[in-house]
């Protein structure tokens, strides 16, 4: 009798997904947005991608070895963590500036932390934080695109409308150049419509939700309305302050990284909002023109307290 | 023996920084630069020797209630001599330790030696419990503020480490002290497990 049922702990139901699918998804859904950087700012950005992922994933193997763990290189984290680190520098960085970024993710973001998915800040956010510090010459120093070989160097939109008092227009540019990256940034933050593709693929297979990315383009749009720098009240433009800087990038690929954002819906949804409450007080108030990767780390700090509170009810218990 | 055992404790096994996890608010403040580690390893290397020796010396005379107020008296008094010392014979360093200086009344380590170790003991073997204590605060400080002015501006004392070196500025700043530390006592807790 015993032997006709199967006696199990959950879960009972399980899916054919794994992690390592999953990041390497994600990884997938990126490629495009880096295709088009490599189109608008050449092949320099080429050597700064390839110099992330592969000294990322040196620098997991040796964390590995020495932690004494299972050598896991082929999960994609550790690579996917270098393919966005790359996505957040500018085209004609020094490479030893991805180098350093990605030993700085890994080794200190990820690894002391105890590795993948006990990380509490994004990697590749942490270490673009500590290269923006470190070295603030290099990492805004744009170039301009269709510039190379030569490189002549730009600002980016974001820069020139904070210190120059610039409008759309008097930058020379269109909503469509924003759009399609035709603009000075970072390697992989440029091509809006190639990162919103990936994103489309993401969210087709429910591997991100749309509560972060939603969230935050509508509190970062409300208060870049409410209070522009310039114009008055209510007078602010949505559109740029979302395809201008890094935002569709961070609100679709990095707020959303399973490790470190909130578990719940309604936690998301509060998660979202305060990067874009941040992303504009740096933006309106801060020292640096863009605020998105510093916004997403400080919000990361925040997702234990929000999960605390946003616990589901469980199901018959009492509150 | 027993009297250089109470000295060497501080060095590495008892080290008020990387083990005790005393006095981090200087530790992290003023590191750095290896010129400020020194002088601020110092400065308080000469009040905790001095205050062990009094509070040791009248150790039976104060009544157990106020210990800790009479400990404090003594510790500022000091401070107060290191602090007009410094400011009459090295005006650059006091002006670039600033606060530190003063703020070295409230130093956990020494009104820590003074309740834990040196109002329980001789004179003698106080002098030696607060000689190793300020040592290893002043080469825990010096190897925080050699890691952090090494990577942050690509010198020690002035002299060039490294050729062609691009300093990482953030290893001067706050979250530089925070890593260097935490990753310093990681370190010294791995040291610790390994011997045991």
């Amino acid at each position: 009798m015993s032997d006709m049922f199967v006696v199990s702990t959950s879960p009972h139901l399980r899916h054919k997904d794994s992690i390592s699918k999953i990041i390497w998804m994600v990884f997938l859904a990126l490629v495009p947005a880096g295709l088009a950087g490599l189109y608008i700012f050449g092949p320099a950005s080429l050597w700064v991608i390839i110099a992330a992922i592969l000294s990322a994933l040196v620098t997991e193997a040796l964390i590995l070895l020495l932690r004494g763990k299972k050598l896991r290189l082929f999960d994609g984290s550790a690579a996917l963590t270098g393919l966005l680190l790359a996505y957040n520098l500018p085209s004609d960085v020094p490479l030893w500036i991805p180098v350093v970024g990605s030993f700085f993710a890994i080794a200190i973001a990820k690894q002391i932390f105890g590795g993948l998915g006990r990380n509490i800040f994004n990697p590749a956010l942490a270490a673009r934080a500590f290269l923006l510090i470190s070295w603030p010459t290099y990492m805004t120093t744009w170039a301009k695109p269709f510039s190379y070989p030569d490189a002549i160097s730009s600002a980016t939109p974001l820069n020139l409308f904070k210190e120059g008092g610039m409008n759309l227009s008097q930058m020379g540019l269109s909503y469509w150049d924003l759009f399609l990256g035709n603009r000075g940034g970072c390697i992989g933050e440029v091509a809006v419509a190639a990162l919103l593709a990936g994103a489309l693929l993401l969210i087709a297979l429910k591997i991100i939700s749309l509560h972060i990315p939603l969230s935050y383009f509508i509190s970062l749009g409300l208060f870049s309305w409410l209070f522009p720098a310039r114009g008055g009240f209510a007078t602010g433009d949505i559109l740029f302050a979302i395809l201008a800087g890094g935002v569709i990038l961070g609100a679709f690929f990095m707020a959303t990284d399973y490790s470190t954002s909130p578990l719940t819906r309604k936690g998301q949804i509060i998660f979202g909002l305060g990067c874009g409450l941040f992303t504009f007080i740096i933006r309106r108030w801060g020292g640096y023109p863009e605020g998105v990767s510093f916004s997403i780390l400080i919000m990361n700090a925040f997702v234990p307290i929000i999960d605390r509170f946003t616990t589901p009810r469980v199901y018959g218990a009492k509150k | 023996m027993k009297l250089i055992r109470e000295f060497t404790k501080g060095l590495f096994k008892q080290n008020p920084i990387f083990v005790i996890a005393l006095g981090l608010c200087p530790a992290l403040a003023v590191s750095t630069t290896m010129e400020n580690a020194l002088g601020m390893g110092a400065a308080a290397t000469f009040v905790l020797v001095s205050s062990n020796i009094i509070v040791s010396a009248i150790r039976n005379i104060i009544p157990q209630k106020i210990r800790i107020p009479c400990f404090i008296v003594v510790i500022a008094s000091f401070v107060t001599i290191v602090e007009l010392l410094m400011a009459a014979y090295l005006p650059a360093l006091a002006k670039s330790l600033g606060i530190f200086v003063p703020l070295i009344v409230v130093n956990c380590i020494i009104l820590g030696r003074a309740e834990a170790f040196a109002s329980k003991h001789k004179v003698l073997p106080s002098i030696m419990d607060g000689l190793g204590m300020g040592l290893g605060f002043t080469l825990a400080l010096a190897l925080v503020a050699a890691i952090r002015e090494g990577l942050g501006s690509g010198k020690i004392f002035d002299v060039v480490v490294i050729k062609g070196y691009e300093p990482a500025t953030m290893m001067v700043l706050a979250p530089g002290a925070l890593l260097t530390l935490g990753i310093l006592i990681a370190v010294t807790n791995l040291i610790k497990k390994r011997k045991a």
